[in-house]
């Protein structure tokens, strides 16, 4: 019984622990918040919810949310609450939360583009202004007052009309892709597709996920170099991935950047990348916006 | 003649028997697929790297570079689950940690020093202190507390990557210092990786230890009747928290080589899936996922073979997002293949053709 009675107060604490963890990103912007409400009939901050996507999925989105914490704050007139998944649903269900705690305003970087709908129109329903940035997603937009999103297919084209301008007489592409069926992946790699179809002198040495992983990008690459297979072209749809895939041509001596045997194009202009770029070992970076 | 086979089918049965059976079984299925669809994958070249210096590289290369982490975790996991019967699914999480609070350390808190602000041994060994308090806290949680270690790790498993993220404030830094790079990489003048070296060290530090201690004795016979281990003067609650620990050093080793190829770290993807590769290496090598009695090399055998099969898919331009389904497809043979039921089934067919060749030889 003594022992059942510890494993409950263990596990209490264990669960306890849990929830101090997940909302340790957060904790600045809880903490006025719960201040900001009890003088709430006072002042007249405006209450904002704003969902978005784990600021560790990438440095673009460490960068994005250090952006939106310096702007939503308590100095600048907004009570700010922030949520983050890489997942629907779960950000969905804080949505409906901060409609029920009645936010004036409601920020959202949806990551995935399907299942809004009924939330947004109780969303409406209770006068709450939705705000779309970063990820677009499929309703109506009645639904929402502003959409401020990457054109991500604009962004894909743009890199490929890039390298088509280098006039090289073959493209032989290793194509790194992001996590499958984001939006970003999709404009990426839509551009690309398109024109592999149809240019002859294009061809997709192998086209693989590694869903926005250093990592996995420089096995992908290395497995290239091991089967021999010639390439000059590394299009990879994020910077981690390109650093993943450069460490790869490193390592085996492939000479890479301005001039170099092989193309680096990589995605969202991290400072570190474009530092790779000055000094020409990339020869390419797509610019996304909160840089 | 007949006897020739039958004295051939006993050494057969024997060898089936034998638990590095399937593992043997699995490089020679994977060896010889590749040398069919193509030679070229055994060939090793040597060239120079965009630093100048030669390096070795080949498929062969990239299976023992790549394989050495897993082969790092499947020492620590081998034991965990020999003592506890159970698995630890938070080394990918908790190599997040080690490997986070080692650029903390490093970098100082700050994103992008100039030069590293402490020596790279000091990060490691507060990696390893980092590692083995996580692992401290599972055998706590499992030892102690007799929780369910799948239960028990399932904590580190969701908080980790967020504490890892928490210790260096979000921010994602990067090591200046190209030394820090030879972990992952190479040593300037020396054509092997260093994973190679590191992983070999960690085999032969567990082989001593095995060798010249009561560890493998006692992990085992926790791990078959925790109780009788008591009666015999072994403290199972001990060993089954040392097993924890052990593994949380194998972590810090693993983590050390994850952060050092990239020189950078992400924590939501460091690492990622790793527990599962770790777990199935030990089941590949034959040990039984409720416990008991292991063999060690046949975990590390395991280990290399998954490395093996990634590199095979990947040369077979199997998409990567798929690459979990096929390695579900060796854990569901694997899984089959040990069950009782199939097991008794291969006994008694053994047993029927075993007489009926006596016979013809009489």
């Amino acid at each position: 019984m003594k022992k059942r009675i510890l494993a409950l107060i263990m596990a209490s604490v264990m669960v306890f622990g849990l929830t101090a963890c997940g909302e340790s990103g957060g904790a600045e912007s809880t903490a006025p918040a719960a201040d900001a409400q009890a003088e709430a009939g006072t002042s007249s901050l405006i209450k904002v919810g704003i969902i978005n996507n784990d600021p560790n999925e990438s440095g673009y989105r460490t960068a994005n949310d250090k952006d939106l914490k310096a702007m939503f704050n308590e100095a600048n007139g907004y009570d700010a609450k922030f949520s983050y998944s890489l997942k629907n649903d779960e950000q969905i269900a804080a949505a409906q939360n901060y409609i029920a705690d009645g936010v004036d305003y409601l920020l959202l970087s949806a990551a995935d583009t399907a299942g809004w709908d009924s939330v947004l129109k109780d969303a409406q329903a209770a006068g709450i202004k939705v705000i779309l940035f970063d990820r677009t997603i499929d309703a109506d937009s009645s639904l929402y007052e502003a959409s401020i999103v990457s054109d991500m297919a604009k962004e894909g084209q743009t890199a490929v009309d890039w390298l088509a301008g280098q006039g090289l007489s073959e493209y032989n592409v290793i194509h790194i892709q992001g996590v499958m069926g984001s939006a970003a992946q999709q404009g990426r790699s839509g551009a690309l597709d398109a024109k592999v179809a149809a240019e002859s002198n294009w061809n997709i040495v192998t086209q693989q996920t590694a869903e926005w992983n250093a990592e996995k990008a420089q096995q992908i690459v290395q497995s290239v170099i091991d089967a021999g297979t010639p390439f000059n072209v590394i299009y990879a749809e994020n910077d981690d991935m390109a650093k993943g895939a450069v460490a790869a041509l490193d390592a085996a001596g492939i000479s890479h950047g301005v001039g170099k045997d092989v193309i680096i194009m990589g995605f969202d202009c991290n400072k570190w990348a474009l530092e790779e770029l000055l000094k020409q070992n990339w020869n390419y970076d797509g610019q996304c916006n909160p840089f | 003649m007949s006897k020739k086979k039958s004295g051939g089918l006993g050494k057969l049965k024997g060898f089936v028997g034998n638990q590095l059976f399937i593992p043997f079984i699995a490089i020679v299925i994977l060896a010889v697929v590749n040398l069919v669809h193509d030679p070229a994958f055994f060939k090793v070249v040597l060239g120079l790297n965009n630093a100048g210096y030669p390096v070795l590289s080949g498929s062969l290369i990239t299976i023992l570079d790549y394989g050495s982490e897993l082969a790092i975790l499947a020492i620590g996991m081998t034991l965990v689950t020999a003592a506890s019967g159970g698995q630890d699914i938070s080394v990918g999480a908790t190599i997040a940690i080690a490997g986070s609070a080692m650029l903390r350390v490093l970098c100082g808190g700050n994103t992008r020093p100039d030069t590293i602000q402490a020596p790279i041994i000091v990060a490691f060994i507060v990696a390893c202190i980092v590692g083995m308090l996580c692992g401290m806290f599972n055998g706590m949680l499992v030892a102690y507390f007799k929780i369910q270690p799948m239960i028990a790790t399932l904590i580190l498993f969701t908080a980790g990557r967020s504490i890892a993220a928490w210790i260096n404030n979000n921010e994602l830094p990067i090591v200046p210092d190209p030394k820090f790079a030879y972990f992952g990489g190479f040593i300037p003048g020396m054509p092997v990786p260093t994973t190679v070296f590191i992983a070999a060290a960690c085999i032969i530090v567990i082989a001593l230890v095995l060798k010249f201690t009561n560890l493998g004795l006692y992990t085992q016979a926790v791990g078959i009747n925790g109780s009788s281990s008591r009666l015999n003067g072994i403290n199972p609650t001990f060993i089954k928290f040392l097993s924890f620990v052990i593994l949380g050093l194998c972590v810090a080793v693993a983590a050390l080589i994850k952060v050092s190829r990239l020189s950078t770290i992400n924590y939501s993807v460091i690492a990622k899936d790793i527990e599962m590769d770790a777990i199935l290496a030990v089941a590949l090598g034959g040990n039984a996922l409720s416990g008991g009695k292991f063999n060690m090399w046949a975990s590390i055998l395991g280990a290399y073979i998954i490395q093996f099969l990634t590199t095979t898919l990947y040369k077979f331009n199997v998409k990567s997002d798929a690459l979990a389904a096929y390695k579900a497809v060796v854990v569901i043979i694997l899984v089959v293949f040990s069950a009782p039921v199939v097991r008794d089934y291969i006994s008694r067919m053994a047993k029927r053709f075993a007489p009926a060749a006596k016979k013809e030889a009489a």
